[in-house]
């Protein structure tokens, strides 16, 4: 069959069970926009008001010159290993290398923020790069998909044949890639002796400890991590990136672990004598000083991807696998351990700080607790990045590997509202929040658009202390007191924006009013910005500085 | 941690896909990683559409294995390979040209070329050329011998390496199999 480039992507598309694309047009796809109106029925496109938008949302969903305004989006996925495909087009063949207008060498801006990327320049290698790409983004540790297709080859014709995706690894780009090295490319046993020497380590141990990373929550491993984390009896931390990788009730729990970790989760690294981290890199949020991290214990480090063993953090024994797989393997050879002492030493220590009842305004904790008491246990949380993201990991409780969707590892402000809108179309069923700080909100507070456009009902709630609470709280802190460049007294009025995107809007300062602006808020089913008035000089406590012990908590 | 504190110059051999982008990819990593490229040579190998690579780099052992890793996890790149001094042969060219006035000074530099096996490729009234190939040590004695006749100009292609007896770069490793697993397309 031959098919016009354009056409040929939408096919690749389909083959990819793809109904959803988030996207923003201009002058080099038009061609594809124009093939978008053929398929309407069957791939729904949703505009976004920005590039960055459409790309949060497609990382959130976890499925254009406007390349360069992907770029955040892009890092962002890289970042935090989600596998994302971004397609845009540049410019025609006769035009490249003119500095023709809208040009840009966008494989090479994405070059180090991409697993792999492409530029097509012939419409016969179009299907054959669409699903290498797609497979590359899905397969080991997943990670986002750059392809950058000419203008010229989306109006070209080629020979297009329908392939099932089972099929793609028998045809084309694929095929030649597992002619190429038999042995490479298939998925190699785990090393049964590496799992016999860590449940022998495990036998030995007698203050053990976890640490659930975003690699559980990445390979839907969850199921797997709470029983190896029951058998073994462990204390579990759990890392910005793993909420939802740990059944957020289970008593293990010690809670957030690092920088604003808890007491409990710091104070056992630091003590326990055996640490089997899961799908976790170690990041200088966590492991803060790489030297004195976990002294006292044989760190052992479960991960899929080779490279990040010994990386951050020397490690006395590792095993290189697939989490749900690795853990599997483990659970079947280990028996049922007790750690009752070691665990009355930990879980003397609190799991989450406390705040001052404000009596008749709000604190974060109070917030956090309020929304999860009268949302859905199973409600989708987006944050942005700052100080309401770290309370809101510290105080819900995240049970399933999806259920938080934030920026933890490039820290992107404005990723929330997009990625709500990403994961509320992509789990109409479920209800999506968006927890976002009054600085982030303002980066990215366009896709309000979207959200009233396509009637997605998203309920964002604004922890709003008009400040960037974050470095304010650095500024107090670590830069004795310097007040620089952070405060946010001034507009928009967040409750008429709201409004003048056509949602409803409400400010609240108390418990009474949040109460009632949430049950409203369900019971309007559209989308909803709720602006909470918060203290300014709120801290997230705990806290520990970049680069110190682990446990030598700042006074706060 | 001051990576640079036991650097010294470490030799990786890589195999890698003959498309446009792999070269600056693998020239990126390494500047991402904060390592500066010593000496670089490319060449084709047995198998068309594959290249091979030999990278120069100054660094310590332990951060040599994380380069290695960081590189093997690039899709264009099939294996990676960190060669040692004492079972690998390293050979690199270089053509040298110094000024050699007068039948005195050509003779001198002639003697020195003959003691190095060094080819005479080029001559002219006030120039000798000449072309040397062996490891990077000795390519630089010679150098530094020369150095007492005025150098006018250097060319040297890069170190290329390869492991002696029956290694060789393709052999399967444990390692590699964790690679490919990380990076596994299914």
């Amino acid at each position: 069959m031959k098919l016009y480039g354009s056409e040929i992507l939408m096919e690749c598309l389909l083959e990819q069970d793809v109904d959803v694309v988030f996207g923003y047009p201009g002058g080099t796809i038009l061609n594809v926009y124009d093939s978008l109106l053929e398929y309407k029925d069957r791939i729904n496109h949703y505009l976004t008001a920005h590039e960055q938008g459409a790309s949060h949302a497609a990382d959130g969903y976890a499925s254009g010159p406007g390349a360069t305004n992907l770029t955040t989006g892009v890092a962002t996925a890289y970042m935090d290993s989600s596998p994302v495909v971004f397609i845009s087009c540049n410019v025609a063949e006769n035009l490249i290398g003119k500095d023709s207008f809208q040009e840009v060498d966008s494989t090479g801006v994405m070059l180090p923020i991409t697993k792999s990327n492409f530029q097509v320049t012939d419409v016969n290698k179009l299907a054959g790069t669409v699903r290498r790409a797609f497979a590359i983004a899905r397969s080991g540790r997943p990670g986002p998909v750059f392809i950058d297709i000419l203008k010229n080859v989306t109006a070209e014709q080629a020979e297009y044949e329908f392939i099932p995706r089972k099929k793609h690894k028998e045809a084309g780009a694929l095929k030649a890639i597992f002619e190429r090295d038999m042995e490479g490319f298939h998925k190699p046993a785990v090393d049964v002796e590496d799992i016999d020497k860590l449940v022998e380590m495990i036998g030995e141990s007698e203050r053990p400890m976890l640490i659930c990373g975003g690699g559980v929550v990445r390979g839907r491993a969850h199921e797997e991590f709470n029983k190896f984390a029951n058998i073994i009896d462990a204390p579990t931390a759990v890392t910005v990136m793993g909420g939802g990788g740990m059944n957020g009730r289970n008593p293990l729990v010690t809670g957030m672990i690092g920088m604003h970790g808890s007491q409990a989760s710091n104070i056992a690294v630091n003590e326990c004598d055996l640490l089997i981290a899961v799908g976790s890199r170690f990041s200088d949020r966590v492991a803060l000083d790489p030297e004195t991290f976990a002294s006292q214990a044989k760190i052992v480090h479960i991960d899929i991807d080779r490279s990040e063993i010994n990386k951050n953090v020397q490690t006395d024994h590792h095993i290189v696998g697939d989490a749900k797989e690795v853990l599997n393997m483990l659970v079947e050879r280990l028996t049922q351990q007790d750690h009752a002492e070691w665990k009355k030493f930990v879980f003397a220590y609190p799991t989450e700080a406390e705040y001052d009842d404000g009596g008749d305004t709000l604190n974060p904790k109070q917030l956090c607790r309020t929304i999860a008491k009268l949302m859905p246990d199973d409600t989708m949380v987006a944050t942005d990045v700052g100080q309401h993201q770290m309370w809101a990991i510290q105080h819900f409780h995240f049970d399933y590997p999806g259920q938080l969707m934030t920026s933890g590892g490039f820290g992107t402000m404005g990723f929330g509202l997009g990625a709500a809108i990403g994961a509320k179309v992509g789990n109409p069923d479920k209800t999506v929040i968006h927890i976002a700080g009054d600085g982030s909100f303002r980066m990215n507070c366009n896709e309000l658009t979207t959200v009233e456009h396509y009637n997605i009902p998203i309920i964002t709630f604004i922890f709003n202390n008009q400040t960037l609470g974050m470095v304010r709280q650095w500024q107090n802190l670590i830069y004795k007191g310097h007040i620089s460049e952070t405060n946010m007294d001034r507009g928009p009025d967040f409750v008429k924006l709201a409004e003048a995107y056509g949602l409803n809007g409400v400010r609240v300062s108390n418990q009474k009013e949040l109460e009632a602006a949430i049950k409203d808020a369900m019971a309007s089913g559209k989308g909803c910005v709720i602006d909470c008035i918060l203290d300014i000089d709120e801290m997230v406590r705990p806290m520990v500085g970049g680069g110190s012990h682990i446990t030598d908590f700042m006074r706060i | 941690m001051d990576k640079m504190k036991d650097a010294r110059r470490q030799t990786l051999a890589m195999l890698v896909d003959n498309e446009s982008g792999v070269l600056s990819q693998i020239a990126r990593l390494f500047s991402r990683k904060g390592y500066n490229i010593e000496a670089f040579a490319a060449g084709p190998t047995e198998n068309p559409g594959v290249t091979r690579i030999t990278i120069d780099v100054l660094a310590d052992e332990p951060h040599t294995e994380l380069l290695c890793n960081q590189l093997r996890k690039l899709y264009p790149v099939y294996s990676v390979k960190w060669l040692n001094t004492e079972n690998s042969i390293y050979r690199e060219l270089m053509l040298i040209k110094v000024k050699a006035e007068g039948s005195e000074q050509r003779n001198d530099v002639i003697q020195l070329a003959n003691i190095f096996r060094a080819q005479i490729i080029d001559v002219s009234h006030e120039t000798l050329t000449l072309g040397l190939t062996g490891d990077h040590e000795k390519l630089s004695a010679m150098e530094k011998i020369l150095s007492e006749f005025e150098t006018l100009e250097i060319a040297r292609t890069g170190v290329v390496a390869i492991e002696r007896g029956t290694a060789t770069i393709n052999d399967e490793s444990k390692e590699r199999g964790e690679f490919n697993y990380g990076k596994n397309v299914l």
